[in-house]
């Protein structure tokens, strides 16, 4: 077996509880057990989170640049996607 | 057992002058003396994020040290804060274990040791939190948060060298039979012991420690596939001052430039 | 994560489109196309800065085990832990470019990446730990603020991160030489020698003239660099020399003065051969530095295959229980 730093893992912090989850960065370790302490040492010694997720970089499925228009584009034709597109009646509360 | 051993410790009829004191320099100076020699990894140690991680428990252990020592000079009330009794004892003044004194070795000595320490300061603090001395109940309180989280990372990382290579296994296993004969002490009850219980409430049940203890590393050495030492001959001397000759090279280092400005602001 | 998009060989509408990016001030992100020129100058320019965080540890931990007092002893810790942390960032940022921390860590041991000359000096009193914070954290904010605005998004990042953590250092540093400076007399005398040993070598640290930096313009032109050296250093000049002043420390250039003009501190000639001795390798520690970086890789290497190792069994363990 030759020498490594150990695989990538990319660390998720939770700033508060009910927040969502945030990229902080990375960590190298060699497991979950390992990646998780190494990621509440570098991310959350300051105790900057409340919970954390590692994941293996590997593990990670993102979207290309080219996908940019295909995907993200949100053609400002679709208004029935968004809240102000419905009139409620006055009086009748929507949540 | 009886175990063969030098008789240092107190005889129990032995009045001790200031219990209370002598017990809590017991509790700051292991600290003081582990978190000193986990600083000296710093920038050395096998990989970054271990770097960090020893950095860590340095500082935390460094942190309780500060908070024991400072309560020890308010207890003896003769002027002394932390930095006095840290900076300016003399080894034969230093009352920790003499497993914390030990050099580093190499990572599997230190992680051995850590987790040795580890697992007893968790059941200490645990049992700490709840003795009647607000003063020290409340530093247990705090210090047991993060020792349990110390323990996590050296029990886990004594598994990994026991159950990782071979070479890691002989090293692990080294660690152990070399540093195991300085846990005894851990858990030796003297006339200071008597003292704080008898005085200010503070008793500790040794015998049901050392057994919670031992359960606790039995686990941990038969996850990392290595053998518990079974040689009864347990070292000691370091709660009565009788030290191994590392302490004094140990508080040379971390005296010096304090004592070479005496009475200076730093 | 896949690193890297296919590149073609340099198409110019890719080239302009990525120039235009830049122009706008948007920022690149790991996927996106980039130059080779710019992945490769990112790369070094982002392992260096890594590099120098994990050797700068060595200089400030040589005085962790004779901190004078406990409260400056954890601080000491906390600050070499945090360089520690800097230089993690800052790998994982040059990883995302393609390329593993292995080999950059094997680039710093054979002596083929470059890191910032200042460490190689070597810290020879307690006062150098006030005067590292002040004058070398001090001299990294300068560059790092603009930093924070480089173009390539995971160094951006990293870099705002660093500075949110780095303003305590500095500041720790001149409280250091503060507390010195209004001391005994051999503490005022410690200061004011340590302060003169690291002076120069300080202003160093922005590098030579942006007409002899052979990579200045290219960096400029990509907004991975925003200043030129010579900014950075006459910025640092201004904001120190009154603090040196505010605790009597004098500094040791006979040709400083205040230009009532400019507002500028004018200083005198900088010895650039010694700096050009430093980074050809014949400062006073090079060698010791990297031997201590040598010596901890090596002797850690059979940690690193242990817990790899158990790795392995577990990944092999939980499949047969799965089976």
């Amino acid at each position: 077996m030759s020498d490594s730093q150990w695989p990538l893992w990319e660390v998720f912090t939770q700033p508060n509880k009910g927040e969502p989850f945030e990229h902080a960065g990375s960590v190298h370790a060699p497991d979950g057990e390992l990646a998780l302490q190494n990621a509440r040492d570098v991310y959350a010694r300051r105790g900057e989170a409340v919970n954390l997720w590692v994941v293996p970089s590997a593990a990670i499925v993102a979207s290309a640049p080219s996908d940019a228009g295909p995907f993200f584009d949100p053609g400002n034709d679709k208004p029935y996607r968004h809240p102000q597109f419905y009139i409620a009646p006055r009086g009748v509360r929507i949540f | 057992m009886t175990e063969p051993s030098f008789q240092v410790a107190a005889p129990r009829s032995t009045p001790v002058a200031n219990p209370l004191f002598e017990y809590l320099l017991r509790l700051g100076d292991d600290r003081l003396v582990l978190g000193h020699r986990l600083s000296e990894w710093c920038g050395h140690g096998p990989i970054l994020e271990e770097d960090i991680a020893l950095s860590n428990m340095a500082l935390d252990l460094i942190g309780h040290a500060s908070s024991l020592l400072a309560l020890a000079g308010e207890i003896e009330a003769q002027g002394r804060d932390a930095d006095a009794l840290a900076y300016f004892r003399e080894a034969v003044a230093y009352r920790n274990a003499l497993l914390v004194e030990i050099p580093n070795g190499d990572f599997a000595v230190t992680m051995v040791r850590q987790f040795l320490f580890d697992a007893y300061s968790v059941l200490l603090w645990d049992a700490l939190s709840r003795c009647e001395h607000e003063g020290l109940a409340a530093i247990a309180t705090k210090s047991l948060k993060e020792d349990k989280y110390h323990l996590r990372h050296s029990s886990e990382w004594v598994v990994r060298l026991g159950d990782g290579t071979e070479e890691s296994h002989e090293r692990a296993q080294q660690a152990l039979d070399s540093v195991w004969r300085y846990t005894g002490e851990l858990f030796d009850h003297d006339a200071v012991d008597d003292a704080v219980a008898a005085e200010a409430f503070i008793a500790i049940d040794h015998d049901a420690l050392h057994s919670l203890w031992l359960t606790m590393v039995k686990d941990v050495v038969h996850r990392a596939t290595l053998t518990l030492p079974t040689d009864p001959a347990m070292r000691r001397g370091g709660r009565r001052g009788f030290h191994t000759e590392s302490l004094g090279h140990l508080l040379a280092t971390m005296q010096i430039v304090a004592r070479s400005h005496p009475g200076a602001s730093w | 994560m896949d690193q890297n998009p296919t590149v073609a060989a340099e198409d110019p509408a890719l080239l302009a489109a990525f120039e235009a990016r830049i122009a706008a001030g948007e920022s690149i992100e790991p996927k996106d196309w980039m130059p080779e020129r710019y992945r490769k100058q990112l790369t070094r320019m982002m392992s260096q800065h890594a590099h120098s965080e994990i050797v700068g540890m060595l200089p400030e931990g040589n005085w962790i085990t004779r901190a004078p007092s406990l409260r400056r002893k954890m601080s000491l810790i906390a600050k070499v832990q945090d360089e520690a942390g800097h230089g993690l960032y800052i790998y994982c940022g040059t990883e995302t470019l393609g390329v593993d921390r292995h080999d950059l860590v094997e680039a710093l041991l054979d002596g083929r990446a470059k890191y910032s000359s200042i460490f190689n000096y070597p810290t020879l009193s307690w006062a150098d730990m006030g005067v590292i914070g002040w004058l070398v954290d001090g001299a990294a904010i300068v560059n790092q603020t603009v930093l924070a605005k480089a173009s390539y998004g995971p160094y951006a990042r990293a870099m705002v991160r660093i500075c949110k953590e780095e303003n305590f250092h500095k500041r720790q540093g001149y409280e250091i030489c503060s507390v010195l400076a209004n001391g005994t007399p051999a503490q005022k005398a410690m200061v004011q020698e340590a302060f003169n040993r690291f002076w120069w070598p300080s202003l160093m640290m922005f590098g030579p003239s942006d007409t002899d930096s052979p990579n200045s313009a290219e960096l400029l032109k990509w907004r991975v660099k925003r200043k030129t050296n010579d900014e950075l250093r006459q910025r640092f000049v201004n904001l120190t020399v009154p603090q040196a002043i505010a605790i009597g420390i004098t500094v040791p250039d006979p040709d400083m003065h205040l230009d009532a003009e400019t507002g500028n501190w004018e200083f005198g000639e900088i010895e650039w051969s010694e700096f050009f001795e430093v980074l050809k390798g014949n400062g006073p520690c090079n060698r010791e530095r990297l031997e201590a970086r040598r010596k901890a890789h090596d002797d850690g290497a059979w940690v690193r295959a242990a817990a790899s190792a158990y790795a392995e069994k577990q990944k092999g363990r939980s499949s047969t229980a799965a089976a």
